[in-house]
């Protein structure tokens, strides 16, 4: 039986503190759009050198950030419908069209006034639509672009090819050389091994907060309430202002498991989630999985800038290799299905969960495009209940409430009854 | 004598030349258009399993779109096969629970193929850094297919840098590795140069093909040019260099006359295959396809692979310094946009069709920044969006119809 929608969100210290780190975030943002700020480096974050961006005390601008706190705020359609004007394809990732729209319009948003890029850094891990989004960006801002190639994980080794490493590492050199040109300045070695420390530690917390959820109950959603921690980690990885949040966020998490205080008032069902979330619908979409008591213990979304869980660190004793395998290795981007599934595996088996749910988002055809192979290997293999269910993560007119919660239902219920089945 | 002059030559005596010519002879065109279309509709594989047959303990790797260095395979020993979806020609029953609606259909038609064991003939495939559904399906194959070579081959998007260069060699190192221990023949320097020379041979007499579609599309109908470099990708490139050999002997004869219509460059077809009636459709609507990117990766190069004494380094440099820009390749160097018009204004042509398999994301990416710099430089444009797998061109005819009157009548 569905329990009635339980509340399902803490208000937590975090919760406020992050609303603050972030509007500042946001405001220095909007002071280097009004010339007054320090140099823009546009990047992607699935995997990105921004120690070294901070090294050069220049400015992380992350257009796919700017793109979800569109769509969280309701502004993502209009801007949409203007790039799909221009001449972009309904089929063309939501997140690019939102914001290429936004661009266009004077780069203006609710949030903040987004500076124009004084360089496109394409950090291509993984994802070829970072490829075509920075080119597209390049196009209309004239701005200089550099594209950091990073090999796909495609290899079955333990660690990427020492080739790959090589390659990345020596791109990295380019960077900082460019970097040095731009600023007129010599990289600061130590400087940039500070700020490796402080994202080596931020790290470090980070996993030990993922790794909180193998408790019982789990003090907090991995999905719904993660992906509202990752900002702090894209946008302030390398700050003290980043570390401080992790630390209250892992001193606040460990208290809620101290207390054996979990999000929803029962935890009935535990599953791991993979892929985005449908950010304009994140609480119609929460409230269907909190009424069966449904908690996510792990999350490949909230992995999607990096993956510490599983021993990673930024190493100030080896910045440029530990930031290579950050993006070769360390994130969920860059790895092919087999590497995915061994994680999803992870979490079911070492997390303990009940089932798994993959969210497939239109948008998005490097998490989506071949899941229907993914719920054959884990119904058929590994006999984990999936369900797969479809919407989009940025454009609101792919989310059919009342589909999605009968399938949601269905899949519950049918749970539910094994588990009456199993206890007779 | 160039193309252009032996046909302005025929056009004087035309009349002469059909009374010679013996009946034979002219059809032999015909029938060679006419098995290429055989050849390239056959989901059964039919010319190369026969010659697989014909030469005992011979493998086969297919190669997934868009560029493959087929050099690499046929070195070792093994006859590269462009698997290149099904087109019109299968159901798709199994494929469509791992891949999803949105999803482009060349993925899923490969993946049917696969899963209803049409390809067990290979030994192995090859995919290639294009987009996330190809990458993905590579990992689909991966698991589904555990007794066949899979391999995924990551081509540098840092055209800028001459880090790439060596990356891409050593890249090719190692497929070429996984090669040999499947075929058991280690190739050598001069073995990958004979390849290069080979697969140069057949490269060249296609830019040949294409310098006389520009020069005199009345001669050779892009639908047939589509037929025969597709049959090219499915046989034994030394049968294909002979077929193609035969085509360029025989055209600067063919009894034809030019008709009135717009000339168009076709982009964005780098990948899924249109209908071979798509292509005739347009053509029969008034266009003369002077240029289009069909099959890109196998006329991925504009000149000659240089013969060197590091083949290896020749083809890694070649990639990216002497191939065609594509919608899987971002140099930063120059803009797609410029090298198009560019291309516009080489071949004298009034209109860009840009025809772009639905879903296709790199394609529907670039046809944003393709409008913009051809509505700014005023070359007028139709986009047609396309599925391998349909049969019915009425909506494309129309609509191609209607664009080439408003510019015959303008």
């Amino acid at each position: 039986m569905a329990q009635a929608a339980a509340k399902s969100d803490y208000q937590g210290r975090i919760h406020n503190l992050q609303k603050d780190m972030i509007g500042r975030y946001y405001a220095n943002l909007t002071a280097a759009a009004e010339g007054k700020g320090k140099k823009a480096i546009y990047m992607l974050i699935s995997g990105n050198p921004v120690e070294l961006i901070e090294a050069f005390d220049m400015l992380p601008v992350y257009p796919e950030v700017n793109a979800l706190q569109l769509a969280v705020k309701k502004q993502s359609l209009p801007l949409i419908l203007s790039a799909e004007e221009m001449g972009y394809s309904t089929d063309n990732c939501a997140y690019v069209k939102a914001d290429i729209g936004m661009y266009l319009a004077d780069r203006k948003t609710p949030f903040a006034t987004i500076p124009q890029p004084d360089l496109l850094l394409c950090n291509y891990v993984g994802c070829n639509v970072y490829l075509q989004w920075f080119e597209h960006l390049a196009e209309y801002s004239k701005a200089p672009i550099y594209n950091l190639d990073v090999p796909f994980f495609r290899t079955a080794t333990p660690d990427p090819l020492e080739e790959d490493v090589n390659y990345v590492v020596k791109q990295l050199e380019e960077l900082i050389e460019m970097l040095e040109r731009m600023s007129g300045k010599a990289l600061d070695y130590q400087k940039l091994q500070r700020i490796m420390q402080l994202s080596g530690e931020t790290g470090e917390l980070w996993s030990e907060i993922k790794k909180l959820t193998r408790e019982r109950p789990a003090p907090y959603d991995a999905y719904f309430d993660s992906v509202m921690m990752m900002a702090p980690l894209y946008c302030l990885r390398g700050t003290e202002d980043g570390l401080r949040f992790f630390q209250e966020a892992c001193k606040e998490m460990k208290q809620r498991a101290d207390n054996h205080q979990g999000p929803l008032p029962e935890e009935k069902f535990r599953v791991v989630m993979e892929g985005p979330p449908p950010w304009p619908f994140l609480r119609q979409f929460r409230d269907m999985f909190s009424r069966w008591g449904a908690v996510s213990i792990a999350s490949t979304y909230s992995g999607v800038g990096g993956i510490w869980e599983f021993g990673f660190r930024h190493d100030p004793q080896r910045p440029l290799e530990s930031i290579a395998r950050h993006m070769l290795q360390w994130n969920v981007t860059n790895r092919n299905f087999m590497q995915r599934y061994k994680q999803l595996k992870d979490y079911v088996e070492d997390w303990g969960a009940d089932a798994l749910v993959i969210h497939s988002v239109k948008s998005c055809r490097l998490f989506s495009a071949g899941q229907g192979d993914m719920r054959e290997y884990f119904t058929k293999q590994l006999g984990v209940p999936t369900l797969l269910i479809e919407s989009d993560l940025e454009d609101p007119r792919y989310f059919s409430e009342a589909q999605l919660r009968n399938r949601v239902d269905a899949f519950f219920e049918s749970l539910e009854h094994q588990r009456h089945l199993v206890a007779k | 004598m160039s193309g252009a002059d032996s046909c302005l030559a025929n056009a004087v005596t035309k009349e002469e030349a059909v009374a010679t010519t013996p009946v034979l002879e002219s059809f032999k065109l015909s029938e060679i258009f006419d098995s290429c279309r055989e050849i390239a509709q056959d989901t059964e594989f039919t010319v190369a399993k026969r010659w697989l047959e014909e030469h005992p303990g011979k493998k086969a790797i297919g190669c997934f779109p868009v560029h493959c260095p087929v050099e690499l395979i046929h070195a070792s020993g093994m006859l590269p096969l462009g698997i290149i979806g099904a087109g019109n020609q299968i159901e798709v029953t199994y494929a469509d629970s791992r891949f999803q609606s949105f999803v482009c259909s060349i993925v899923k038609t490969t993946l049917e193929l696969g899963l209803t064991s049409r390809l067990k003939f290979l030994d192995g495939m090859l995919f290639h850094s294009i987009c996330d559904p190809a990458r993905n399906l590579s990992s689909v194959f991966l698991r589904n297919f555990p007794d066949m070579f899979v391999e995924y081959l990551h081509f540098p998007q840092n055209f800028a840098s001459p880090l790439a260069r060596k990356y891409l060699e050593s890249e090719y190192r190692r497929i070429l590795d996984g090669l040999q221990l499947r075929s058991g023949h280690a190739p050598t320097a001069d073995d990958l140069n004979r390849s290069i020379g080979l697969y140069n041979r057949i490269r060249a007499g296609l830019r040949e093909i294409y310098r006389i579609r520009a020069v005199t599309p009345h001669v050779i109908s892009a639908a047939e040019s589509f037929v025969l470099t597709r049959a090219g990708t499915l046989m034994a490139p030394e049968a294909f260099l002979e077929m193609l050999e035969n085509v360029l002997a025989e055209l600067p004869t063919r009894p034809t006359r030019p008709k009135d219509r717009i000339r168009v460059v076709l982009e964005g077809s780098f990948c899924e295959l249109p209908p071979v009636g798509l292509i005739e459709t347009l053509e029969q609507a008034g266009c003369y396809i002077l240029d289009d990117d069909f099959l890109r990766g196998w006329r991925w190069f504009t000149e000659d692979v240089p013969i060197q004494a590091n083949p290896l380094a020749a083809l890694a440099e070649s990639y990216s310094e002497r191939s065609h820009y594509s919608g899987t390749k971002h140099d930063s160097r120059e803009t797609k946009a410029a090298h198009l018009i560019k291309m516009v204004k080489e071949k004298k042509a009034d209109a860009v069709v840009m025809q772009a398999a639905k879903f296709c994301e790199p394609a529907l990416f670039d046809y944003a920044l393709y409008r913009k710099a051809l509505d700014e430089a005023k070359i007028p444009h139709l986009l047609l969006e396309f599925e391998e797998k349909t049969w019915i061109f009425d909506r494309a005819r129309s609509e191609a119809e209607t664009f080439v009157e408003s510019l015959l009548f303008d």
